[in-house]
């Protein structure tokens, strides 16, 4: 290699030339032999196959028009509703596999055309270029070291504190605009995270009726979803549908609740009894890892699982960790049942719901 | 050839044209002295391998998502804004939605060609995070990042990381019950945060979760910030690519000093070019054959409502699986809580992966002490150290990403999802280092083999039975130019501290770090499997001692 | 809420299963069945004798002589015709071997059988009875269905039934190919660890809803957007990305980078 070997780097930069690549050949086996001797390909060398090899783009290319054609007519030609049987895919959407299909035909031949072409009818002689050191040469880097210095000290801001000073301070106070102005993004926290929608006396509300619950309606072995009145869309004897405040899914979010019956002779802690009635238990919905809603309930373990890492809580132990990274139990809501029969909450939930944070405590 | 003339140039004595191209080159050039980049560049030099194309697959891709991107957000709607769905799709007719749902459902079924633009779209996003990952190990493997590239390592280690945030932020637009879970577990993840948890979560959501404003900011975020930000990335990392030359592997000449390819023009823009066509068409079938993210079974997203194997897209799927995997360890100290079960898996653990990703040639050049620039590439079988670490870190997200698909896993190989927990938990700390292992060990296995072939030549398969009786296999000698491509490659020496004491007597103060600097060394360029030298090779190959 | 749900469930029925639950003795049971007998009119008395020697040779092992239930399994005392019904049809039970759960074969009695057993079961105490075809008859109200479907059964079942993961190698079992009449008793009876969703709480209606759109995404719903992979949600779709999607562009690479063969291979 070093016969062409004409840059000029200078030598310290550059790894350590092996000793023999200075060695002629015969006496060093394993020296670099140069680049090997350009061999023609058949295109190359017979006119017949570079003829077919540009049929073959050509045809490539004449694919791909077709596909554009048969991709306009997708889009026109075919109801955007119909749906094919077709082997292997089973029912697809006819027209989405139609455009996708012939676009990517139409794309796909175009790239096949291009490459066909360059790997049979373009040069493969493989050139050799030199690099070039990036590093600067010694005058190169005195020169703009140099003129750097000679602007720097005619702008005087060496000899001028004050000026250096009280520029440093005004682009320093600066950006603090930028942050003040990203104050109003939202609300301050304040104790919001600390309250649900659920309040003495509220009812609680079957999410598959929209009704009040009678204790009676629980029985062992079942699970009901439920929200505090006023945030189910259906609601009333009728059933009609009641168009639901502003902001209900937040309060949906943290509100949601579910309900089992247990045996009370299963239920480890006197609290969850006194905080049920007759066995029915109502513990929040929302995991306290990182809030996602739970509702794999076993009914035979008492074990509620969390979809999303797995964090298993009993719910005949004041919902207590049994598995995996939620570090808390989960919290129960005090229910009684009112005048009416129906279950109530006695008591917002006694801790925050759902993921901790800082100032929880 | 001077240096400034490009080698394997066009002929002298082609003539230069006279035709209406040419006057508006001339036109452009005495506005642009386009003729300047043009001497530069319209040859420039790639050499052909096709793990150089990864790269090319991540810009490609990128391309590809910026058009359907643009495409989907004429359609689309970035609100939260309650609207009633009536649109075609008869299983949510008359249901409470967003916007934002509702809009996308729209895309899906009402609008022609709306499906596999959002399909194709998604396709692209996948295709290029993980093509990102496999280019950003091809560059690892081989060594590719060393002096001087190490500063568009960090260029392309940034991208991926944008990559990763716009994914999971485009994710979360069309606000299905799948990704608003995504959200609640960011939302999470949030609140965890020390001292500011809580502000940063009532700034970003505008109150309490999920609110009104996350859609439109993460859209915003998406489409405009983001993608600015990665457009810009992209054109620098190109023009260091092409300023700094393409690295090559070793081989018959091929040296440190020069670039040895094919030019840009004609083949390269053809190859390239047509690369960029063939990705866009794989992934336009993608999207039109195979379906992705279909918003509509997910049902619109409700902070009650979850299903069973929530999981993100993949490459979120790493932090999902270490959140899995995580004990449940919270503190409460002074009123305050310390959310490690939350804090480690979700912020710390993948910082502290990405971060040694990111610092990886700082901190094997600190440990080489190699100042000089490299341009020939490493075989990942000659630098074992390196590539152990490679697959240990590979194994580790490996674990971690397989974790994140745990209850897919139980019920699909009829497995508990507990027992795959712990399970994980283990092979979190075992797993990379058994790879670790395994992999020097191949590592040396693979340079033993290339010095046998070297000093023996290959085999053959022909067996030769000799007039004594005895059988032997035939090997034949390799060519010149593989023997060099095989003894290519240097084999440093470790960084020895200098002697403890001076010539006379005195210790020497030996400071720490380069104690550690010395110990780090040593286990990098521990037990070479030494080169053959030329006199062991003439020695077996001058008739004594055959075999 | 509808009367006829609330009429249909005494409300004493659940402490009765409590008290049979948790009779050790047979004495309080035999101090019961009568009253039990007395309810069964004649022309089922028969099956209800067919279904007992059925009970005897085939599932009194595990859960009793007199289905009072053992360490292998539970008691069957007011558990209902729909609970029998579903854990027979389904091949649930007979149970072959002891695991996490069982899990769904082919089914071992003919459909004459499983009526005698059912009516047996009945017989011993009050429970969900079998339900009407018309009960099931997949003709509700979708939308409804699908919401209901998202807020009680995709957490265990998937978002499109295509089942899921519970604790220690649990599972809620994929819902496609499910006769439509075995959802609607599951969610009755609530077999195996799955909660049960009774009248009071999931009237009829609703459930007919769930049944409806369950037998719609499984069964016939297409997939738009082309192959459904599954329709597991990202993670096949990751799967599939990194080894069909990209394994292909590294084929197209590999094809774009090769030498073109020489005219003169050597």
């Amino acid at each position: 290699m070093s016969s062409q070997d004409k840059s000029e780097v200078p030598e310290e930069h550059l790894p350590e030339v092996p000793a023999s690549a200075h060695v002629p050949a015969e006496s060093d086996p394993f020296a670099d032999p140069g680049l090997p001797a350009h061999e023609p390909r058949r295109t190359d060398i017979d006119e017949k196959a570079a003829n077919r090899a540009e049929r073959q783009v050509a045809f490539l290319f004449v694919i791909s028009m077709l596909a554009t054609i048969g991709f306009i007519w997708s889009y026109v030609g075919i109801d955007k509703d119909r749906i094919i049987d077709i082997f292997f895919f089973g029912k697809i959407g006819a027209q989405n596999a139609a455009l996708g299909g012939t676009l990517g035909i139409a794309l796909f031949c175009i790239g096949a055309g291009a490459i066909h072409w360059a790997r049979t009818l373009m040069t493969d002689e493989e050139i050799v270029q030199e690099r070039h050191e990036f590093t600067s040469d010694p005058e190169t880097r005195e020169y703009a070291i140099r003129e750097f210095t000679q602007g720097a000290s005619d702008s005087v801001i060496g000899r001028r504190p004050l000026i250096r000073r009280t520029m440093i301070g005004a682009m320093a106070l600066v950006p603090l605009s930028g942050v003040v102005l990203l104050r109003d993004l939202g609300p301050m926290p304040g104790t919001k995270l600390r309250h649900t929608e659920w309040k003495p006396g509220k009812e609680l509300i079957n999410e598959a009726t929209g009704l009040p619950i009678k204790p009676d309606d629980i029985v062992k072995g079942s699970l009901t979803m439920a929200l505090p009145e006023g945030l189910v869309e259906k609601y009333g004897p009728a059933g009609q549908k009641e168009e639901l405040s502003h902001g209900w899914l937040e309060k949906a979010g943290m509100s949601a609740i579910l309900l089992v019956r247990l045996e009370p002779k299963d239920v480890k802690s006197k609290k969850e009894l006194a905080w049920g009635h007759e066995g029915i238990v109502a513990y929040s919905k929302i995991c306290t890892h990182v809030g996602c809603p739970i509702g794999l309930y076993e009914q035979q373990t008492h074990h509620l699982l969390c979809p999303c890492h797995q964090s298993t809580f009993d719910l005949a132990d004041d919902g207590k960790v049994v598995f995996g990274p939620a570090a808390r139990s989960l919290p129960q809501l005090k229910i009684h049942v009112n005048e009416a029969g129906n279950l109530a909450a006695s008591q917002d939930f006694a801790e925050p719901v759902g993921a901790s944070f800082w100032e929880r405590g | 050839m001077s240096s400034e003339q490009p080698k394997g140039g066009a002929d002298k004595s082609t003539p230069i044209p006279d035709n209406a191209a040419v006057r508006a080159a001339d036109a452009l050039d005495s506005r642009l002295g386009i003729y300047g980049a043009a001497k530069k560049n319209l040859r420039k030099v790639f050499p052909d391998h096709w793990s150089f194309m990864l790269g090319e697959v991540a810009l490609y891709s990128f391309i590809v998502l910026l058009l359907t991107g643009v495409f989907l957000t004429l359609f689309f709607k970035p609100s939260m804004q309650e609207v009633v769905y009536d649109g075609s799709y008869v299983p949510l007719q008359g249901i409470h939605m967003s916007q934002a749902y509702a809009s996308t459902l729209d895309i899906s079924f009402d609008i022609r060609g709306g499906l596999a633009m959002r399909q194709i779209h998604h396709w692209a996003a996948l295709i290029f995070v993980s093509s990102l990952f496999v280019h950003m190990f091809r560059i690892f493997f081989t060594g590719a990042f060393r002096k001087p590239r190490e500063i568009n390592w960090l260029f392309g280690f940034l991208l991926l990381v944008l990559a990763m945030v716009n994914g999971f932020t485009g994710y979360s637009l069309p606000d299905d019950l799948l990704s608003g879970t995504g959200l609640r577990i960011a939302e999470g993840v949030v609140l965890a945060i020390p001292l500011v948890g809580t502000y940063v979560q009532f700034f970003l959501f505008g109150g309490e979760f999920p609110g009104e404003d996350i859609v439109p900011r993460l859209f915003t975020i998406h489409v405009l910030l983001i993608p600015a930000i990665m457009v810009g990335l992209v054109t620098v990392h190109l023009i260091l690519v092409f300023y700094q030359k393409h690295t090559q592997f070793p081989g018959p000449g091929k040296t440190e000093k020069n670039v040895v390819g094919l030019p840009l023009l004609p083949v390269y823009a053809a190859k390239a070019g047509g690369f960029f066509f063939i990705v866009f068409g794989i992934t336009a079938a993608l999207g039109g054959l195979v379906q992705i993210n279909p918003i509509w079974s997910y049902g619109p997203y409700n902070p009650g409502q979850i299903t069973a194997g929530s999981q993100p897209d993949w490459y979120i799927g790493f932090l999902e699986g270490s959140l899995r995997l995580m004990p449940n360890w919270e503190w409460n100290i002074w009123g305050h809580t310390f959310s490690f079960n939350v804090l480690i898996p979700s912020l710390i653990l993948p910082g502290v992966l990405f971060t040694f990703m990111a610092m990886y040639p700082w901190i094997e050049g600190w440990i080489t002490g190699d100042k000089r620039e490299h341009h020939l590439l490493d075989r990942p079988r000659n630098m074992p150290v390196r590539t152990g670490l490679g697959v240990a870190w590979i194994t580790c997200y490996g674990v971690l990403w397989v974790c994140g698909g745990n209850d897919i896993i139980a019920t699909h190989f009829h497995m508990s999802i507990n027992a795959i927990t712990w399970i994980g938990r283990v092979a979190f700390f075992v797993a990379p280092v058994l790879a670790y292992l395994a992999t020097v060990r191949i590592c040396k296995g693979l340079q033993r083999r290339d010095r046998d072939k070297v000093l023996h030549g290959r085999e053959t398969g022909v067996i030769k039975k000799l007039p004594h009786g005895e059988f032997i296999e035939i090997h034949e000698p390799l060519e010149p130019g593989m023997r060099h491509t095989l003894t290519a490659h240097e084999q440093p020496k470790p960084y020895e501290l200098d002697a403890a004491e001076d010539e006379n007597g005195v210790a020497r103060k030996v400071k720490r770090s380069d104690k550690l600097r010395s110990r780090m060394s040593h286990w990098y360029f521990a037990e070479p499997i030494e080169k053959p030298t030329a006199e062991e090779y003439k020695e077996l190959t001058s008739g004594h001692g055959h075999h | 809420m509808k009367k006829l749900s609330a009429r249909r469930r005494h409300p004493l029925a659940a402490i009765v299963v409590l008290i049979f639950a948790l009779a050790a003795t047979g004495g309080l049971y035999a101090a019961f069945a009568p009253a039990k007998k007395a309810e069964a009119d004649d022309s089922a008395s028969i099956a209800v004798e067919a279904g007992k020697k059925l009970y005897l040779s085939g599932c009194s092992t595990c859960h009793g002589l007199d289905a009072q239930g053992s360490s292998d399994g539970p008691p069957l005392v007011g558990v209902g015709a729909a609970a029998v019904d579903f854990q027979v049809s389904t091949g649930r039970m007979p149970l072959q071997q002891p695991g996490a759960q069982a899990p769904r074969k082919p089914e071992v009695y003919t459909p004459a059988q499983i009526e005698q057993l059912s009516a047996y079961v009945a017989s011993l105490g009050v429970g969900p009875k079998i339900p009407t075809a018309n009960m099931y008859a997949p003709d509700g109200d979708i939308v409804n269905g699908a919401e209901l479907f998202r807020t009680n059964c995709s957490q265990c079942h998937n978002f499109s039934g295509e089942g899921g993961a519970l604790t220690q190698g649990k599972f809620a079992p994929p819902l496609k190919n499910v006769d439509p009449k075995h959802i609607y008793e599951a969610m009755l009876t609530g077999p195996q660890n799955m909660p049960s969703f009774p009248d009071s709480t999931m009237p009829e209606q609703q459930k007919k809803d769930i049944v409806t759109y369950v037998r719609e995404t499984t069964h016939k719903e297409p997939n738009p957007g082309g192959l459904g992979l599954g329709r597991l949600g990202p993670v096949s779709e990751g799967l599939f990305g990194w080894i069909i999607a990209l394994g292909l562009l590294i084929g197209c690479a590999i094809w774009i980078a090769a030498r073109t063969p020489k005219a003169r291979t050597k």
